[in-house]
């Protein structure tokens, strides 16, 4: 057997793998705040609920009404971005005039009681969720195996990343958005309904959160506090790559990703922290973080 | 400033007399909290930096206090200074990094500095990770006093609270407490007139750290016990619910915000995650529509500070 560094080439590549499918949420959920906070300067404290949401509203729809894994990946986000959308209009709403930490403390507050509703009925041990059939089985690359359903998730959330981005800085959908962000006053002035693009724009993050949530359903399984500890790294990921670019956030979440893998392989007992040391190290030398301008 | 001495005596005079009505342990517990809600105030409230992080502070004075105490037997004055010097030297440490930025950056950053500790406690072999360390003795206090009797060791509580409520009282109404209000105003401002706000806002929570590490080490000499649940997030938001219901920026909202939600958890803590939502509630509540918290309701009624 092949070794690198004195590790076999399989353990190896299959740390890196699930390092990489890591990558893919925190990118995805870091994208969510990114976009978030661009417009509404509110850094989502429920990201991590809204992302359990997602994964519930799957487990649900197949288990109450047969509806299954493909059907969910555009159900689930849809309904979780509606009930952003409704938070957002009967509650942060009311917040913008106000310092932003408001903000924070309020979905921090959500995040609380959404986590503690769904505990209560369904305690804290996680509910299997199937991988679906089509995605089922893996494939062998020669020099490992690689589970269908785990490529999939990666390609697929590179692929809604990168969209993100493309519809952010080269459309003018997004054009309206960056300008909204830069001068929310001066855009409603040329006509543009900004309130609506708040919203829809919160619905938006919220529902990336819940894609997350469905496509890590059938890896972690179904578990209300599956986004209580992952926000926390998330937020690490968001002051490691800075929320002043979306690329930005989108490469930092994926490399954290492969370097928490990699981590795992050569120093097991840090892998849990080497996020926050990063995040630490980044501090020290560039505290407006790796794609951030300090404002 | 008599209606601040008025309800400075009417606080002692509850946490004097309450024994008789209530629980001393409960009471205990109450005062721990209540300087740890004082000491986080001091950053937000007076200095307008939020931590989401605090919990490190307090748990890691708990460890200290617990393993000096039992495994070096140390006696109750030095455990607690330990623990007190190991909450600042962490405050220090944290305090460079964090400082760095500002806001919602800041509080981000605290969480995810805290996370880190948690995560190295869980590991770390002294913390006994999920027993914690248990069965601390409380010692005597100066050689002299016993603190396994429950009334020496209400009075070494008292006492701990009171002073530290004083110390945050004479830092808050001090030049510096002025100077930290300037910058929680108008920073740039701040920096125009000359001021170094860096290094005020670093002195205000490293000192916020250092109280928060004195709440810790008494709490874990009352309860004997130093365990990973004073180090949780939940523990850092729990203080943040504290301050903000008694009131962000007055002197004594914490200590009510404290005595509120040390009770509610008392009455509801046999139906499990039941805590968690009535906490968020309040969060969400307080948030959208009681910004001021029940002092800062009553200080404007009065139309005085509180």
């Amino acid at each position: 057997m092949t070794e690198i560094f004195g590790v076999p080439t399989q353990a190896l590549l299959g740390q890196l793998l699930i390092g990489l499918i890591n990558g893919s949420f925190y990118a995805l959920l870091s994208l969510g705040l990114a976009v978030i906070f661009g417009l509404l300067n509110i850094i989502n404290f429920a990201h991590g609920a809204q992302y359990m949401l997602g994964a519930f509203c799957a487990y649900f729809l197949l288990n109450k009404a047969g509806i299954g894994y493909w059907p969910s990946l555009v159900i689930a986000p849809f309904a979780v971005g509606l009930f952003g959308m409704l938070i957002e209009r009967t509650m942060l709403k009311q917040l913008y005039k106000l310092d932003h930490l408001y903000g924070l403390l309020l979905t921090f507050g959500l995040a609380l009681v959404i986590q503690g509703l769904f505990r209560n009925e369904f305690g804290s041990s996680g509910l299997p969720y199937p991988i679906p059939e089509a995605l089922s089985g893996s494939r062998n690359l020669g020099f490992m195996f690689l589970p269908n359903y785990r490529a999939w998730v990666v390609v697929a959330s590179a692929a809604v990343c990168i969209g993100t981005w493309f519809v952010i800085e080269k459309t003018k959908l997004g054009s309206y958005l960056r300008a909204a962000t830069e001068n929310p006053a001066l855009v409603q002035a040329f006509g543009v309904n900004v309130p609506r693009m708040i919203t829809l724009t919160y619905g938006f993050g919220v529902a990336l959160a819940a894609l997350a949530g469905v496509m890590a359903a059938p890896i972690y399984q179904v578990n209300p506090l599956m986004g209580a500890d992952m926000i926390i790294v998330v937020f690490a990921v968001v002051v490691i790559g800075g929320m002043g670019s979306i690329m930005g956030s989108i490469l930092t979440g994926f490399g954290l990703g492969v370097i928490e893998g990699l981590t795992k392989v050569f120093y097991p007992e840090a892998s849990n922290t080497v996020i926050f040391i990063i995040m630490a190290i980044v501090l020290m030398f560039k505290p407006a973080g790796l794609f951030g301008a300090q404002k | 400033m008599k209606h601040e001495r008025i309800a400075f005596g009417l606080m002692v005079a509850f946490f004097v007399l309450a024994p008789l009505a209530l629980y001393p342990v409960f009471l205990m517990k109450v005062m721990c909290f209540a300087l740890f809600a004082c000491a986080f105030n001091l950053l937000i409230g007076f200095g307008g930096l939020l931590s989401f992080g605090h919990a490190m502070f307090l748990g890691t004075a708990g460890y200290a206090a617990a393993y000096s105490a039992k495994l070096w037997g140390f006696p109750p004055e030095l455990a607690i200074l330990l623990a007190t010097g190991a909450a600042a030297l962490l405050g220090v440490v944290t305090g460079l990094l964090a400082i760095r930025r500002q806001g919602i950056y800041f509080a981000m950053i605290t969480l995810a500095l805290a996370q880190m500790i948690y995560f190295f406690y869980v590991q770390a072999p002294f913390t006994g990770g999920e027993d914690g360390i248990q069965a601390v003795p409380r010692g005597k206090l100066f050689g002299l006093i016993d603190l396994s009797n429950i009334w020496a060791m209400y009075g070494t509580v008292l006492a701990v609270f009171v002073s530290g409520f004083l110390l945050i009282y004479r830092v808050v109404h001090s030049p510096f407490g002025q100077v930290l209000k300037a910058i929680r105003e108008n920073e740039p401002r701040a920096i125009s007139l000359g001021y170094d706000t860096v290094r005020y806002k670093f002195l205000a929570y490293v000192l916020s750290a250092t109280l928060a590490g004195l709440a810790g080490g008494t709490k874990a000499l009352v309860f004997q016990l130093a365990s990973l649940t004073d180090v949780h997030w939940t523990m850092s938001g729990e203080v943040v619910l504290m301050t903000l219901l008694g009131g962000l920026g007055t002197v004594f909202g914490p200590v009510v915000g404290a005595l509120a939600v040390v009770t509610m958890e008392n009455y509801l803590a046999q139906l499990g995650a039941w805590v968690t939502v009535t906490q968020g509630a309040i969060f969400v509540l307080c948030v959208l529509s009681f910004r001021r918290g029940v002092i800062g309701e009553i200080a404007r009624l009065i139309r005085r500070p509180l």
